[in-house]
């Protein structure tokens, strides 16, 4: 049996293990998921449980990474990627805003262009792509607008829906102080609209990357997107699963810049903690 | 100091269409107010006390009789006269200090300078002194309500309207809430309106206390509080006059609550909502 003095000591070293535990277990109860999932990847295919040929182990993907990095072909992807998507995406942004806000503004003009945007809204964007290349050839101006087109709809939808759902009572409230309707836009409307604009933003921002590899699988040179079906093609298989790992990093970031502009902008808004 | 608003409501008619049947919210409502009075509406639900205050806002102008303010008729909103409703409607995106200044947008006369000073003086008034920077959800309702308060005070109305603006708070706030807007009456000397259904409140605050009754609403009774201030709520003459009050109620001959008329009312708003 243990002495008193000892279960006082045990107690004692796990409670000090308790105290810091809350950012470790943190850490450790989010990230756990993705460290196993990693590891799988890594030992699957050395265990011999898929085929190393079509799957290769992480480690060896990350050994391409860096080899394309040196060479200097991941940046040359990643920057036409990246500037397709942001050019498409900024785009989409400075055109969707305003004319949401318009739409939503004008009842009447809201009424009757709302039949036409449930119509297009419904047409699949990667459907259009055929479209867009005739229109506008094979080059960039197709896969751009493929990437505008997409990140619009959310951003017109959510904006539209922002301006519309405005309280009624604040609205009221801002009357009773006289201000007038430009006002009460700017001061009302729009700081009222923006939680759910960025709703849309981040939709886009998502959109914008997923649709990016489609798109640049047709007549592209450079992309990560370029990089995976070519890859493919030729059986590179770990520059493959490179470009992909590439892409949801691009992916993630970008949706971490537009949570932090996000927070930013809304920062009035209740805290909710867990 | 603000000037003090002389308000003369002559046989005001108002009616809404409830499935296309025209129905009567106020029948003949005629009311005095005299500059620096306070005076409370008390009545039931549906009685129009409300409606009454949404027409001296100006936030509907479709009715019959007069609405006079010192003499002339009164025309929309505007900022001679202010209100405070019963929930805050404190903007969730500014803090207090830009809350209160939203007040103060349209005003041309006062220099930015003069703003900022009239924004801290009306913070210090409602007693919210190092909340300036706070926003909405950070306060409790009886703070939020402060700052509306000081909100529609920003522009030195002639004319405060309160549509139950203590409601909704727990009844210690609510008390104490009395206390200061007695306090802020008296220092600012202006003409206030307050309507409530909470019989205390009407007499602890009031002048003359208005009684009003349903189907359609109208004036029942006009009854003079002659009792010195800070008044005191458990005096004989307080509860005697808030029996008087109670007994308007009690033989009323419609009586009760009537739900489906403050339906209509919420309704209207509703449909005002994109009619700007």
């Amino acid at each position: 049996m243990p002495s008193l003095q000892q279960t006082i000591t045990l107690v004692d070293a796990s409670s000090k293990l308790l105290a810091i535990s809350p950012v470790f277990y943190q850490l450790f109860r989010r990230s756990i998921a993705i460290i196993l999932f990693l590891a799988l990847w890594e030992i699957a295919p050395r265990l011999g449980l898929v085929e190393a040929a079509f799957l290769p182990p992480l480690s060896e993907v990350l050994l391409t990474g860096w080899k394309l990095i040196l060479n200097g072909q991941l940046f040359t992807h990643l920057q036409a990627s990246l500037s397709r998507s942001l050019i498409g995406f900024g785009v989409a942004v400075l055109f969707a805003i305003p004319l949401g806000l318009a739409i939503g503004w004008y009842k009447n003009f809201a009424d009757t262009i709302n039949p036409l945007l449930e119509m297009l809204r419904n047409t699949a964007a990667l459907a259009l792509l055929p479209v867009f290349i005739l229109f506008l050839g094979i080059g960039e101006a197709s896969k751009i607008a493929l990437i505008i087109y997409a990140c619009s709809w959310p951003i017109l939808l959510n904006t539209i829906t922002g301006v519309r759902n405005v309280d009624p009572l604040l609205i009221k409230s801002a009357r009773t102080m006289g201000l007038s309707p430009v006002r009460l836009f700017q001061k009302v409307i729009l700081p009222a609209a923006v939680p759910t604009i960025f709703v849309g933003v981040r939709l886009a921002g998502a959109f914008s990357v997923l649709v990016l590899v489609a798109a640049e699988m047709v007549g592209a040179k450079a992309g990560l997107g370029y990089l995976i079906i070519y890859s493919q093609y030729n059986f590179q298989i770990p520059e493959m699963f490179l470009g992909i790992i590439t892409i949801t990093l691009v992916g993630l970031t970008i949706n971490y810049l537009l949570v932090t502009l996000e927070r930013h902008f809304t920062a009035w808004k209740v805290v909710h903690t867990e | 100091m603000a000037h003090a608003g002389t308000l003369e409501i002559n046989n005001l008619h108002k009616q809404y269409t409830v499935n296309g049947e025209p129905l009567t919210v106020l029948e003949n409502v005629s009311l005095s107010i005299a500059p620096g009075e306070f005076v409370s509406i008390v009545g039931s639900s549906g009685c129009g006390k409300s409606t009454l205050l949404k027409l001296v806002i100006g936030l509907e102008d479709d009715y019959r009789g007069e609405i006079l303010l010192d003499g002339n008729k009164i025309v929309g909103t505007s900022l001679q006269r202010g209100i405070v409703f019963q929930e805050h409607r404190l903007f969730p995106w500014l803090t207090v200090e830009q809350n209160i200044n939203v007040g103060l947008l349209n005003n041309t006369e006062l220099t930015e300078a003069e703003k900022f000073r009239s924004v801290k003086e009306h913070i210090k008034l409602v007693g919210l002194e190092g909340f300036e920077n706070a926003y909405p959800y950070q306060l409790s309702g009886g703070m939020s309500q402060r700052v509306a308060i000081a909100r529609a005070l920003v522009n030195r109305p002639e004319v405060l309207l309160l549509d139950e603006p203590f409601g909704a708070l727990d009844a210690f706030t609510r008390s104490y809430l009395q206390q200061e807007l007695q306090r802020i009456w008296q220092e600012e000397g202006i003409t206030m309106i307050i309507v409530t259904h909470d019989v205390e409140e009407a007499v602890y605050l009031g002048d003359r206390v208005v009684v009003m009754e349903p189907k359609p609403g109208r004036i029942k009774r006009v009854l003079d509080v002659d009792l010195p201030r800070p008044r005191d709520r458990n005096s004989y003459q307080f509860s005697a006059i808030r029996d008087r009050v109670y007994k308007e109620f009690s033989n009323a001959p419609h009586g009760g609550a009537d739900l489906k008329v403050s339906g209509i009312a919420t309704e209207s708003i509703t449909n005002w909502k994109l009619s700007w």
